[in-house]
């Protein structure tokens, strides 16, 4: 069975395609879009500008990038996945080495209307391209220790790349993501088994040694280390941020203080709270009920991407939707863990609700290539 | 690239069934998010509304208006003045620098200032207010209103500051008002929070300090709504406070000015108290100073003048001064001995200028001595000889019981810095304080008023207005508090002789008015205001049997801290007794020389409610007073001259 043959049997085609796309899904991510946009209404103080206008825009945006990814065929985006990465990775590099000349510290290309990371695009393109890697990959070499090896140089490339700028946590989320990709294609166990047990290994390594004649880390490294794990220990410094985010979620109680009304947000005591933070406005003036609406949301995202790669017939469909599908977790999760206190603080927006457009666009685009593949799915004429 | 589907199923399951627990582990993860929520929101919710409260909610206290004293005629003693501040906010401002050099053309400003100012600015956010030039004029003021348009960020403010209109008059009775210190939190049991408040003025000595809880009133509250950089963002509600309580004083300023003005710079203390009521009309220590300096903070120089000055301008000296009372006593040792019905009046003791009691030889004034005197001729010529017979006939212990009883060596309660209590010994107190035994000696020196007899001005003046009624008048200063009366000080009758009152009385009017009293010379000479009274010169030294035989050294040849102290107490009228003066001038010489013509000055200025007529004193005098007069009116135009009465 090969593409064609079920491409001219079922795949629905022209502008018929529209009608088969994920139409939960959209309404979904619209609903998620409208919590942001009347989340950045209420930290402006009522106002759509600075924030709430812009966001609208991009979002309308991201549904037109969506819209275009999903129409054209899913094995389209197969054969440009390496191209694709190749790209994304080269801006990277350029943006490491010619950014930080010609554009200071930030890591950002100007598109005009968006300023775009191409560490965000990455994410995308490195499911893209390890989708496609274990497509093209015969199963029984999976496990073969060299092709274990050339995915894992796709995934650490980037992540030595961000961890340069340095860009904790989205070197947390490729290495993650990545991971998960390996995990699903069907790695063998021993090989995530043994990397965990070396990771607990090297750590418990570190802190051992901490005082002792072959200490492994400076002093003063160890102590960021410390007030990185738990911050409570800096309550000035990044405790401050972490300790009024907690005092924030806490005091919406069960149903929130109500809509603008969240004092914590208002009166500025939550840093970030149009971007990383947000999600802590969301809880004080909505309460329990409100975060837990926006992570219900959230979760049957992932449950219909999950759900369309389960249905799909081909390899890199099903890795892609996956791949989207951790990312998109990865973001909310860490994000969400961050603000309430479970987590370091990385910086991680909260997807579709922060202030961004780059992120957006590009998780747009990633929902872009899981409709692509429900649309492309073969189906039964008659149906 | 052709599969075998057989392989791709098998592939397919792998995939379906990590997914699916990788799907199972987010699940999970979603699970543990979601409990951690409801632990901080549902759980712990009281608790971070709490502190959320206390981020944002500021209590910013409302200082109340401090009370006002007035005298007893409604003249105000110590009020709140505005005081004008001009204050500056930077973010306002724009250019700082350029306003500041602006406003420096229209208002002279102190460039230390100035300089502070601009550090704190830089300091501070930008939306604070700094004060840029404190206790500015209202022409200052009005100079910057006018230029408003030219100086952003500007503002002139309006605040509050004690100040004392009379000046030294005051500054014993009513002290003054200062900021906190930390000497003063730290006495303050459970200090209310408005005393935090910088700059905030409490009442430090006086009246001030003493009815500070009456004056200071109640701060009140309002709860402000702060950003988290403290900015206030809008008030969210406020409770009022009450303003202090004013307070009307018994005193009269006009007599209070007219007796400090009288003492002049003598080291002095002068009492003048309602017989009847115990209304204290003037309490006045001399010299005095100007509490307006210590309000607005005292230079080091002023300050180092007043304490390094001999004749103590800070202490109180009529209720903080202890003095030994000397012949002013003798009324006392004259009561207990009638009250114990041991003497009569007209019964006479030999005065041959001393007495020898167990070997020692107490000598009298007079060195030849008096020959037989009685009661009223002992008080009129102040016989030493005749007390110390009496004495030792009463006992020490009859003695100062009956001291206590006249308010002599007891507490009296007034709202005034350093009350003293003074000392009227007896044979306990002896045994106690210096665990001797009260020697026969000690009771003769205790009966005409040395010794260990010490007594405050206010002390011997209520002696004199209980000698005048035979009630135990109290002395009272504070009239009313919000208009409502005190209690009174007209007390009850003591339960005296009346006989023995009446003799006593007669006695001490022959010492004023007999041709060879001790205070004939500062007589008054019209019949309805004659006055009683008796002369006190206390000692200060001993004098050795060696100097008394060389002859005893003049006052004015001793330097001024070993000279007598002048005392006189008397009341009038004495047909209806109204006030009860006593002046002491500390080594001031004779109390008959010195004291006396300064208690009939301000007996009758009392009596007359201004300048009496100089027809009150003796011809001879009529001269020196008039000019005296003049000189004081010239001196003090502030004191009403006028004699009508007011009562």
């Amino acid at each position: 069975m090969s593409y064609l043959e079920y491409n001219v049997k079922s795949v629905p085609s022209g502008l018929r395609k529209v009608l088969y796309l994920n139409w939960p899904l959209v309404v979904l991510l619209l609903s998620v879009g409208c919590i942001g946009f009347l989340m950045l209404y209420s930290v402006a103080g009522g106002s759509l500008t600075p924030w709430a206008e812009p966001q609208m825009k991009r979002f309308a945006l991201g549904l037109a990038v969506m819209l275009a990814v999903a129409l054209v065929p899913i094995w389209f985006w197969r054969n440009m996945a390496a191209l694709a990465y190749a790209l994304s990775v080269g801006l990277l590099i350029a943006v490491e080495f010619f950014g930080s000349v010609g554009m200071g510290a930030q890591r950002w290309i100007d598109l005009g209307f968006v300023r775009l990371q191409p560490s965000e695009l990455v994410k995308v393109t490195m499911v893209m391209l390890l989708a496609a890697y274990y497509d093209w990959l015969p199963a029984k070499r999976t496990s073969r220790p060299f092709w274990v090896l050339l995915p894992l140089v796709f995934i650490l490339l980037p992540t030595a790349l961000v961890l340069q700028q340095p860009d904790l946590g989205t070197s947390i989320l490729f290495i993650v993501a990545g991971g998960a990709m390996m995990f699903l294609a069907g790695v063998h166990w021993a090989y995530f088994a043994a990397v965990i047990a070396a990771g607990i290994g090297l750590v418990t390594a570190v802190f051992k040694s901490r005082g002792t004649d072959w200490q492994l880390l400076k002093d003063y490294q160890f102590r960021r280390i410390d007030t990185f794990l738990d911050p409570s220990t800096d309550p000035l410094g990044a405790g401050y941020h972490i300790t009024q985010s907690k005092i924030a979620l806490g005091s919406g109680g069960w149903s929130g203080r109500g809509f603008m009304q969240g004092t914590q947000s208002r009166l500025n005591f939550l840093p970030e709270k149009h971007t990383d933070f947000i999600f802590t406005t969301l809880a004080e003036e909505f309460g329990f009920v409100g975060g837990m609406s926006l992570l219900a949301l959230y979760g049957l995202i992932v449950v219909f991407c999950i759900s369309t790669a389960l249905a799909a017939r081909d390899r890199f469909s099903s890795l892609v939707s996956l791949g989207v599908a951790v990312t998109f977790f990865l973001f909310f999760a860490v994000n969400m863990s961050m603000v309430m206190g479970l987590a370091p603080v990385v910086g991680v927006p909260l997807p579709m609700v922060s202030y961004g457009g780059s992120a957006m666009l590009v998780l747009m685009a990633a929902f872009g290539l899981v409709q692509s593949a429900h649309i492309h799915r073969p189906r039964d004429r008659s149906r | 690239m052709k599969r075998n589907p057989k392989e791709l199923e098998a592939t397919h399951r792998t995939l379906s069934r990590r997914a699916l627990l990788l799907g199972g582990a987010q699940a999970a993860f979603i699970g543990a998010l979601a409990v951690r929520m409801r632990h901080l929101q549902v759980d712990q919710s009281d608790q971070f509304r709490l502190l959320a409260e206390e981020n944002r909610i500021n209590v910013r206290l409302i200082p109340p208006k401090r009370g006002e004293v007035y005298d007893r005629f409604g003249q105000i003693l110590a009020q709140n003045s505005p005081s004008y501040r001009i204050i500056i906010v930077r973010e306002d401002a724009g250019d700082v620098e350029q306003v500041v050099e602006r406003i420096s053309q229209l208002v002279a400003l102190d460039p230390q200032e100035v300089e502070r100012a601009m550090a704190e600015m830089r300091r501070s956010p930008p939306f604070l207010p700094v004060t840029l030039a404190d206790q500015v004029t209202w022409e200052d003021i009005s100079r910057v209103a006018v230029n408003a348009p030219a100086l952003p960020g500007i503002t002139p403010e309006v605040g509050s500051t004690r100040t004392y209109p009379r000046g030294g008059d005051f500054a014993h009775v009513i002290g003054y008002v200062g900021p906190v210190s930390d000497y003063d939190l730290s006495r303050i049991e459970d200090p209310e929070p408005v005393l935090h408040i910088p700059r905030f003025q409490i009442g430090k000595v006086g009246v001030e300090a003493k009815q500070e809880r009456l004056l200071r009133g109640r701060a009140g509250a309002k709860r402000i709504e702060v950003n988290a950089a403290g900015r206030v963002m809008r008030e969210l509600d406020r409770q009022d406070g009450e303003q202090g309580a004013d307070l009307q004083l018994t005193i009269d300023a006009n007599l209070q000015g007219y007796v400090q003005a009288r003492l002049g710079q003598e080291s002095a203390a002068a009492v003048v108290m309602d017989c009847e009521t115990g209304d204290l009309r003037a309490i006045v220590s001399s010299p005095s100073f100007d509490p307006n300096l210590f309000v607005r903070g005292i230079s080091v120089a002023n300050y180092r003048g007043l304490t390094e000055n001999p004749h103590r301008p800070l202490a109180n000296k009529p209720v903080q001064g202890l003095y030994p009372p000397g012949s002013t006593f003798k009324m006392m040792t004259a009561m207990a001995a009638l009250e114990a019905g041991l003497i009569g009046p007209e019964e006479t003791v030999w005065c041959p200028g001393h007495l020898e009691v167990s070997g020692r030889r107490f000598h009298c004034w007079k060195r030849g001595g008096h020959g037989h005197v009685d009661l009223q001729n002992s008080l009129k010529q102040s016989c030493d000889v005749y007390y110390y017979d009496l004495a030792i006939k009463v006992g020490i212990d009859r003695i100062s019981a009956m001291a206590q009883r006249f308010g002599v060596g007891v507490h009296h309660d007034l709202p005034m810095s350093a009350v003293a209590t003074g000392l009227a010994p007896n044979r306990e107190w002896k045994s106690r304080v210096h665990g001797q035994s009260w020697q026969i000696g000690d009771t003769v020196n205790a009966s005409i008023g040395q010794g260990y007899m010490l007594a405050s001005p206010l002390q011997l003046a209520v002696m004199t207005a209980r000698l005048a009624t035979g009630r135990s008048v109290a002395p009272r200063l504070v009239r009313s508090v919000d208009g409502v009366e005190q209690p009174g000080g007209a007390g009850e009758d003591m339960g005296l002789n009346e006989n023995n009152l009446r003799h006593m009385r007669r006695a001490m009017f022959a010492v004023s008015n007999d041709r060879r009293g001790t205070a004939y010379g500062s007589r008054i000479i019209e019949e309805t205001n004659r006055m009683a009274g008796k002369t006190g010169t206390s000692q200060v030294r001993n004098i050795t049997a060696a100097e008394r035989a060389a002859g005893v050294i003049r006052n004015e040849d001793l330097p001024w801290e070993r000279r007598d102290h002048a005392l006189f107490v008397n009341f009038a009228p004495f047909d209806t007794p109204k006030y009860a003066v006593c002046v002491v001038v500390e080594h001031g010489g004779g109390g008959s020389s010195v004291a006396a013509p300064i208690a009939r000055d301000l007996t009758l200025q009392a009596l007359y409610d201004g300048s009496p007529p100089l027809t009150a004193y003796p011809a001879k005098d009529r001269d020196r007073i008039a000019a005296q007069q003049e000189r004081l009116h010239r001196e003090r135009p502030d004191i009403r001259s006028d004699g009508r009465n007011r009562a």
